[in-house]
């Protein structure tokens, strides 16, 4: 006990002191902080660290997946029988509308075909199931069970059956973290159904709510409307619901109106999701500032 | 075995490198459990506990380094930002390192406010580098080092009783 940790006894060369030691290992983490957060260097880094801690989050994770399969499968015969009945009911519903939906994407075609205009891309679906769910308080983040091994690349949408769940971020060899739109500042790019108006929705951080930011107040949006992706970005695909209007908040003292949505998508409580992929590339957006060689030329055309 | 128990003078057998990595590994895989919603709000920071204890015990085997080291394996398990556990518990370990023949004269509860203290100091690290970054904190996070304190007699007695059964068994 006495030898073991004495610092007046100088016998042994121990290494730098202690105070040495905080200053080198907080100056390390500031500076690896810094490139994790300006240059997203490190991704590499933290794909072969993952490799190690995997094995101890499927560990942990264990017991609550059991727990799932097995109470799924002492789940009574009643909610099965009701399940199995709204189902089929829900099919023929589906199946109606599908019908619906494939006439009109034929008379889609044509019509577009007529007037020339580039097929709106279709999209493959994937399935995943969460790991586990916010690991941290400060974010709204989720993991799945499908990474690298199966394809999947940061920036692809992830959705469930209603709408928008997230998006990929970051992706390990075998698990994916999925920032959920609910995530501070998270954005995604949306259009009103009811009248096309277009606007961008950003996540609300501290709940699980989302927020139009910057509508001015005599704008047209309603309580209940529902906000569909607009397809503007690219990264999502158009058309698939986002969230629906909760509350409008119309100050005069204010240039803009206060709009809280919540999201139609399970964003908190689904176990499987749907991954897209396979999203065409839209082209490259145009550079906004022209060379001083292209400015010239286009002076020398108007002077002509 | 009572609360002053770290105040005997007990012969203290050495512990093993296996056994520490051990208990360090059990931490990360508790931290790890899908707590959601208010259980994740009081979950203790296991690893900054398990850490903290063996910086305080054994300093020259748990040290800053391997604080640092553990730290970034929790940042990759967390995904939080590469660096921002190792720095909260490479100051934790600081903490452990300098005061650690201090909290070894006291007794359980006295050393549970003293622990206290360094845990406020990591979580508010923490926190304070998540607000530089993305602007906002969620202030229920600090209900963590609560837990964490209230946890520390029991963890500390837990391992006590694990070393001493070693020990007996070696005889």
């Amino acid at each position: 006990m006495l030898v073991d940790n004495t610092h007046s006894f100088r016998f042994f060369n121990r290494g730098p002191s202690s105070v040495v030691r905080l200053v080198f290992f907080t100056v390390l983490s500031l500076l690896l902080m810094f490139i994790d957060v300006r240059y997203r260097y490190l991704e590499s880094a933290r794909g072969t660290l993952s490799v190690i801690v995997a094995p101890l989050q499927a560990m942990a994770t264990f017991p609550v997946r059991m727990w799932n399969q097995v109470d799924d499968y002492f789940s009574a015969q009643s909610t099965l029988k009701a399940d199995n009945q709204m189902l089929r009911e829900r099919h023929l519903q589906d199946s109606a509308q599908l019908a619906l939906l494939l006439e009109l994407q034929q008379e889609n075609r044509q019509l577009r075909e007529l007037v020339a205009i580039p097929q709106r891309a279709e999209f493959q679906t994937r399935m995943a199931e969460i790991i586990y769910a916010e690991r941290d308080l400060f974010k709204r983040k989720i993991i799945i069970n499908k990474g690298a091994d199966a394809q999947l690349q940061a920036g692809q949408v992830v959705m469930d059956d209603i709408g928008i769940v997230g998006q990929i971020t970051r992706v390990y060899p075998w698990l994916s973290e999925v920032t959920l739109i609910t995530e501070k500042d998270h954005v995604v790019p949306v259009q009103v159904l009811r009248n096309g108006l277009r606007t961008i929705v950003y996540g609300a951080g501290d709940t699980s709510q989302l927020t139009l930011r910057y509508m001015p107040i005599s704008s047209d949006i309603q309580e209940g409307d529902l906000l569909v992706t607009s397809g503007i970005d690219g990264v999502y695909p158009a058309g698939i619901a986002v969230a629906k209007v909760t509350k409008i908040e119309r100050d005069a003292a204010y240039p803009f109106a206060r709009i809280t949505c919540l999201p139609v998508g399970g964003v908190d409580k689904n176990h499987q999701l749907l991954i897209l992929s396979t999203l065409p590339k839209l082209p490259e957006m145009p550079v906004l500032e022209p060379s001083p060689e292209e400015l010239g030329n286009t002076k020398a055309k108007r002077r002509n | 075995m009572g609360l002053s128990s770290t105040t005997k003078t007990e012969i203290q057998r050495p512990v093993g490198n296996l056994f520490i990595f051990t208990t360090i590994a059990i931490a990360l895989l508790l931290n790890g459990l899908p707590w959601d919603g208010y259980g994740l709000m009081l979950r203790p920071d296991f690893v900054a506990m398990m850490l903290l204890y063996w910086c305080m015990h054994k300093p020259m085997r748990i040290g800053i380094g391997m604080s640092w080291a553990v730290g970034i394996f929790a940042d990759v398990a967390d995904a939080s930002l590469f660096g921002q556990h190792a720095l909260t518990y490479t100051l934790l370990a600081f903490g452990g390192v300098v005061l650690h023949r201090r909290l070894q004269m006291f007794d359980l509860r006295q050393q549970t406010t003293q622990v206290f203290g360094l845990f406020v100091l990591s979580y508010t690290v923490y926190a304070s580098v998540h607000w530089l970054v993305d602007g906002d904190v969620v202030w229920g996070y600090f209900l963590g080092c609560l837990t964490s304190t209230l946890l520390w007699i029991p963890l500390s007695l837990a391992l006590h009783a694990l070393r001493q059964i070693r020990v007996s068994r070696e005889r």
